[in-house]
């Protein structure tokens, strides 16, 4: 640890502890952690287990708000623990919590096995219109056409958005927020030939239509990828595939 | 998530939801300021613009009929699928039979609508 932290400022970090082979059910543990004002309650976190009980479990990586890996609830409120400083707690205690909506495996970390399933079926790759071997060259694009997308494809798969959905709350079954701004920034970049496809799966029952635009997903997004954005464009898209499909030649959602 | 995705039919409903809200905007705060406010007080609108006589030959009129026809009918698939929501929302799932209710009563005051708006004649 730096020396900064003899700076004598003590917080109370109350983690909410489950330990699923020992614990009946999840139970609040609270301890004492001195910090100076440039910790992030990440670092609070590895304080802990370095210091104070080696046993607390939660995921962090590159402690930049770049990997998605240190969501969980602060103070009730879904946010990277590594990008929330413990000077912005002045009441001198802050409370953390696993991630709302998701199964807890221990302590802090979740569950993800639904959200890769969900990522895995909306094909997050480009799927060219058209094939080009290596001497056609690159696939090019504008700078116009990059700007259509290139904020859903910020996403750093975090989860926060998730647990701020409260439809997703209720049915677990709904494609999501992240999921949907992913889904977009495939479909609306100009390279790929699979909106048609994708589009399935935002106008089934699991799609778009369970949102009933809150809009706390996009105010919790550290990465400013406006996920609400994303699936209110698709529920204009889908509601327009519903009812021109009969219009159009088959196959033909472009 | 299910392998096979069977394609939502909510874009009707949402659609009608839309719809509604859209003219709800619009017509909304004029129609409670004109039959609430203006003419019982008989402020800007003389006091007997709604009187039987100039409403009924409003609804005989097809422009008055189908104004009377949307915002009725609309308003209130507006406000269905809206209740609907906050019922999920609050916790009521049993999702076939409010989805019945409450589109029912949507359909029920289409209906009646349109019957009456009819029954008044050309
Ligand atoms: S959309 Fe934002 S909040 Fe949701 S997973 Fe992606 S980065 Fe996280
Ligand atoms: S540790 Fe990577 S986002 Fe926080």
């Amino acid at each position: 640890m730096s020396e900064s932290h003899r700076n004598g400022k003590v917080i109370r970090i109350e983690v909410l502890r489950y330990r699923p082979e020992q614990d009946e059910e999840p139970f609040l543990q609270a301890y004492e952690v001195p910090f100076s004002d440039d910790m992030s309650v990440l670092q609070g976190l590895q304080y802990i287990k370095d210091w104070l009980d080696g046993t607390l479990s939660f995921r962090w990586s590159c402690r930049m708000a770049i990997c998605g890996s240190c969501g969980m609830m602060i103070d009730g409120e879904p946010r990277l623990a590594c990008k929330t400083f413990l000077r912005d707690f002045p009441a001198g205690a802050v409370r953390v919590e696993a991630l709302a909506h998701f199964p807890v495996e221990r302590d802090l970390v979740i569950r993800m096995d639904d959200f890769l399933a969900k990522l895995e079926s909306i094909k997050p790759w480009i799927i060219p219109k058209e094939q080009r071997s290596i001497a056609q060259g690159e696939y090019l694009q504008t700078p116009a056409q990059l700007d259509v997308y290139e904020q859903f494809s910020s996403c750093i798969n975090c989860l926060l958005c998730y647990a701020a959905c409260p439809q997703y709350g209720l049915n677990p079954d709904f494609v999501g927020p992240g999921i949907m701004a992913l889904l977009h920034r495939y479909n609306a970049d100009s390279r790929d030939g699979a909106a048609a496809e994708r589009m399935e799966i935002a106008g089934s029952e699991a799609g778009v239509f369970n949102c009933t635009a809150v809009g706390y997903c996009s105010e919790v997004c550290p990465k400013h990828v406006d996920p609400a954005n994303a699936v209110n464009q698709n529920k204009t898209r889908a509601a327009g595939d519903y009812f021109l499909r009969l219009a159009r030649p088959k196959g033909g959602a472009k | 998530m299910k392998p096979a995705m069977k394609r939502s039919n909510a874009p009707i409903f949402w659609g009608l939801f839309g719809a509604g809200g859209m003219l709800a905007a619009l017509f909304g705060p004029v129609l409670v300021f004109v039959t609430g406010i203006a003419v019982p007080l008989g402020i800007i609108l003389p006091a007997d613009a709604m009187s039987w006589s100039h409403m009924h030959a409003f609804a005989q009129h097809w422009a008055g009929k189908g104004l009377l026809f949307v915002v009725v009918a609309l308003f209130m698939w507006h406000a269905m699928h809206r209740i609907y929501h906050s019922l999920h929302d609050l916790g009521v799932h049993a999702a076939s039979a409010t989805r019945f209710a409450c589109y029912g009563l949507a359909v029920l005051a289409t209906l009646l609508a349109a019957g009456a708006l009819l029954a008044v004649g050309f």
